[in-house]
């Protein structure tokens, strides 16, 4: 059994350490934040402006004035703050922020990513990620290992636009955790029941083991 | 004399805003949006706006509003595309559409409001959002020169004003809302109370009302929420 995007989310949260600040992406990274260690401080980061962002609030106490970047209602953390846009960018520009959590649509070899744009379809923008992913000291991207289609999405370089260049430093996908330098992919773990046969025959960037 | 800077109504506030101009517009989503003075544009029948906003609003409410009359020629935003009318213009080329990064974004307000014509910024480094752009190394890293924005108008949204343009915003709803208030030639406040002067405390005022050139009270704030999520009591 391959990790589902709950498994997915399960393993990235190990990887998560006490005493950080931490920006959650929209999808699976979201769902990291319910599985981070008990008795661990981490303090959510979300980039409309609030640090120690807490969980969706109880029916009925929903505050049409506090929304997290994804604007859903959420609720705040004994301890928080409140900033202004310029700040919350300032803050993940000048590396303040520990770690971010993202999704993305490619990877590459050498840690290219892009996540915001596909030539012919609808284009939403690319909200804060381009910010996130230039300035960010680690980053983790959650993902599927292939795409619907069944084409691997860790490739030798990324063909759609790019969001980033050489700043993703780990992938964990269904199929197990991968740390990108030296222009690979390094298999650090399989997810259970996988087979490395299965990860060389889908991943089309280069894979060391 | 003096500052004069109350106004009655969004329609007095909004005295002299004209087809054609560039409008800094407050607010995430529809959280902290000027939702009076949205309003207030709609009636005046203006069209031609450049409106630089993080976000395009929905399909009937927010900047969406301008949309559906089809009084926006270009929006600059970061993320786009949650209304079907927006989607509809921006593909038959009705609508021109510059996407840029948030971060960006906030930091050309800034920008402006600080008095600086441009900043360096790693964001869109490599990316399509470089191009044309001048790219310069700073510590071995590069960065793109972005150009303050240059907006005739602002219009923002606070909790709390006074007289002398003084702003407080509450939770998120601040968001863009106080460098965009620094970034207008003219920046329009509408505030969901306005209070008298002294019973701000001055180390509370997120905006110093010299940035500020008119406030008015907003008729009504109906503070729609985009995504309602709730959790269950156990």
């Amino acid at each position: 059994m391959a990790w589902d995007k709950i498994g997915i989310a399960k393993r990235i949260a190990q990887e998560v350490q006490d005493g950080t600040y931490v920006n959650l992406g929209i999808g699976i990274p979201t769902l990291v934040a319910n599985y981070i260690p008990e008795g661990m401080e981490v303090e959510l980061q979300s980039e409309n402006g609030i640090l120690g962002m807490g969980p969706f609030p109880f029916e009925g106490e929903e505050d049409a004035d506090l929304i997290n970047a994804g604007k859903q209602t959420v609720t705040l953390r004994p301890g928080s703050s409140i900033f202004d846009s310029a700040m919350s960018f300032g803050m993940i520009r000048a590396q303040k922020v520990d770690l971010t959590i993202l999704g993305a649509m490619e990877v590459s070899e050498n840690g290219d990513i892009a996540n915001w744009k596909v030539p012919g379809k609808m284009v939403k923008g690319m909200g804060g990620a381009m910010d996130l992913v230039a300035s960010a000291k680690n980053i983790i991207v959650a993902m599927q290992h292939c795409d619907k289609a069944g084409n691997s999405k860790l490739l030798p370089q990324c063909s759609l636009p790019l969001t980033g260049i050489q700043c993703i430093k780990k992938v964990v996908t269904d199929l197990g955790v991968f740390d990108i330098r030296d222009g690979a992919f390094h298999l650090v773990e399989l997810a259970p029941d996988v087979t490395l046969e299965e990860v060389v025959a889908k991943t089309a960037g280069k894979l060391v083991v | 004399m003096g500052f004069n800077k109350v106004y009655k109504s969004a329609k007095d506030a909004c005295e002299g805003i004209e087809s054609g101009m560039t409008l800094l517009v407050g607010g995430f989503g529809l959280c902290g949006i000027p939702e009076n003075c949205i309003a207030e544009l709609v009636e005046k029948k203006i069209n031609n706006l450049t409106c630089i906003s993080n976000n395009a609003g929905v399909d009937d409410f927010g900047l969406g509003l301008l949309l559906q009359g089809k009084q926006v020629k270009k929006m600059i935003s970061s993320y786009v595309g949650e209304n079907a009318e927006f989607e509809r213009q921006m593909l038959s080329g009705e609508l021109e559409v510059e996407l840029i990064p948030q971060g960006t974004l906030a930091t050309r307000c800034m920008a402006a409001g600080y008095g600086m014509p441009a900043v360096y910024t790693p964001a869109g480094v490599g990316t399509e959002v470089a191009e044309g752009k001048e790219v310069r190394e700073f510590n071995g890293k590069k960065y793109l020169m972005e150009m303050a924005f240059d907006a005739d108008f602002a219009i923002v949204k606070a909790w709390k004003g006074d007289a002398m343009g003084n702003l407080v915003f509450r939770s998120t709803a601040r968001n863009f809302n106080p460098m965009m208030a620094m970034a207008g030639k003219i920046t329009i406040a509408e505030v969901e109370e306005l209070v008298p002067l002294g019973e701000l405390n001055p180390d509370h005022i997120h905006t110093p009302g010299i940035y500020v050139h008119r406030i008015f009270q907003g008729e009504k704030f109906e503070k729609r929420i985009e995504q309602r999520t709730v959790r269950q009591k156990i």
